[in-house]
């Protein structure tokens, strides 16, 4: 290790018999620099954020009444997401006298499969998924959702967002109830 | 016979060399990270697939926690065209002095109706103490903003399709999805459809339909 020459104190007499100071190297072992070096690498390497911030495309429908979407009822699933990242979904229209075998309820785990299954026994045309946002629900829940759409390879113009209708916000609140979702 | 005596090394390095690389590389790292854009507040954007890195310079709308909606305007070139079309299309009655303060302020977090005041303050208040913009279905003053943003845009005669690329949302995970409904709002009230969302990257699942077909690159 690096030490500092303490012992020259008697100044430099010159004759003989006098001890020539020694010559002390000016090397100094850098092995201790080197590790603080390569610590400070490691530890910026580690605290910068590699992942840029990505962005993910949205297209809205124009708001035109005059337009309205023709779904066939065979090749329409809609899906409503509610609180607590809950997930709800239905095939073809709500029937009021089988509304509890109809209105299902799911998380985001399994409803990638529900979607694929779905898009696996539908022809490609009549393929329609409606996606209703509940009040409750948050900004994670609707992209998660569009996400999923992308994740399943559904074509665009084969998912829409559309507004909830009272009776489906009355269905979500029940179903809430009874599972104890708050 | 007497052995072979084999000398013995030392075993030190010069470790200059070794000292020179590790600051070599230590400088390299600092320097050649970006720095983070500053960024108005806290807030954790949702995960998707996609893959498109987000514009530099951008039109920014940060939803907060709690639904508090903030515009940033990243085009410096712009941003004084776009405060002075809101202030005369809203009659802020802002003079030279106020609107070149104002211009120096990284982001907008109050209503119109405060912008004086908040000018006329100097003492800076911290962003989690700003109202932000009001944005619900009874006062959506996006519309305004997006409004001037519009004007600002086709005036300077850039295309829409160029604006589209820059207007980004970036809301936090628990934010309520009415509050992202009223900025879409906003959207469509001048005619803008198309806008994009700030999202954290995140790879396509293993076995989903997009993994095994994924699209052809175009």
């Amino acid at each position: 290790m690096a030490e500092m020459d303490t012992s020259s104190g008697g100044g430099h007499k010159k004759g003989p018999g006098v001890k020539k100071a020694k010559k002390l190297s000016t090397r100094v072992d850098l092995t201790p620099m080197v590790d603080l070096g390569f610590l400070l690498i490691t530890f910026f390497v580690f605290t910068t954020t590699m992942s840029q911030s990505t962005a993910m495309n949205m297209n809205e429908p124009k708001d035109d009444s005059t337009q309205i979407l023709k779904v066939k009822n065979s090749g329409a699933m809609t899906i409503l997401l509610g609180k607590g990242d809950q997930v709800y979904y239905y095939f073809g229209q709500l029937e009021a006298d089988k509304l509890s075998q109809q209105f299902k309820s799911t998380t985001f785990k399994q409803i990638r499969d529900i979607i694929v299954t779905k898009k696996k026994a539908t022809k490609i045309d009549d393929l329609m998924y409606i996606i209703k946002s509940d009040k409750k629900s948050t900004f994670k829940n609707a992209i998660d959702i569009l996400d999923e759409m992308s994740i399943c390879n559904v074509p665009p113009g084969h998912y829409a967002e559309v507004d909830m209708t009272a009776t489906e916000e009355l269905l979500i609140q029940k179903t809430e109830e009874a599972n104890g979702i708050k | 016979m007497p052995k072979v005596k084999i000398p013995r090394k030392s075993t030190t390095i010069d470790m200059t060399a070794m000292c020179d690389v590790a600051f070599l590389l230590l400088s390299f790292f600092i320097l050649a990270t970006k720095q983070k854009p500053p960024e108005v507040l806290a807030v954790t954007p949702p995960n998707s697939i996609s893959a498109k890195v987000a514009p530099e310079k951008a039109i920014l709308i940060t939803l907060t926690k709690e639904g508090k909606v903030f515009l940033m305007l990243g085009d410096e070139t712009k941003k004084a065209a776009i405060l002075n079309d809101i202030n005369t299309t809203k009659g802020l009655n802002l003079s030279e002095a106020e609107l070149n303060k104002w211009k120096k302020a990284p982001f907008i977090g109050v209503p119109l109706g405060q912008i004086k005041s908040l000018l006329a303050m100097t003492a800076e208040i911290p962003a989690n103490k700003l109202p932000g913009i009001p944005c619900d279905s009874s006062k959506n003053e996006m519309v305004d903003w997006m409004k001037s943003i519009n004007n600002v845009y086709a005036k300077a005669g850039t295309d829409q399709r160029v604006l589209q690329e820059m207007l980004l949302i970036k809301g936090d995970n628990a934010s309520l999805y009415p509050a992202f409904k009223n900025i879409k709002q906003a959207f469509k009230k001048n005619e803008i459809f198309k806008f994009r969302i700030v999202t954290n990257s995140e790879s396509v699942p293993v076995g989903s339909e997009l993994y095994l077909n994924p699209p052809k690159a175009n």
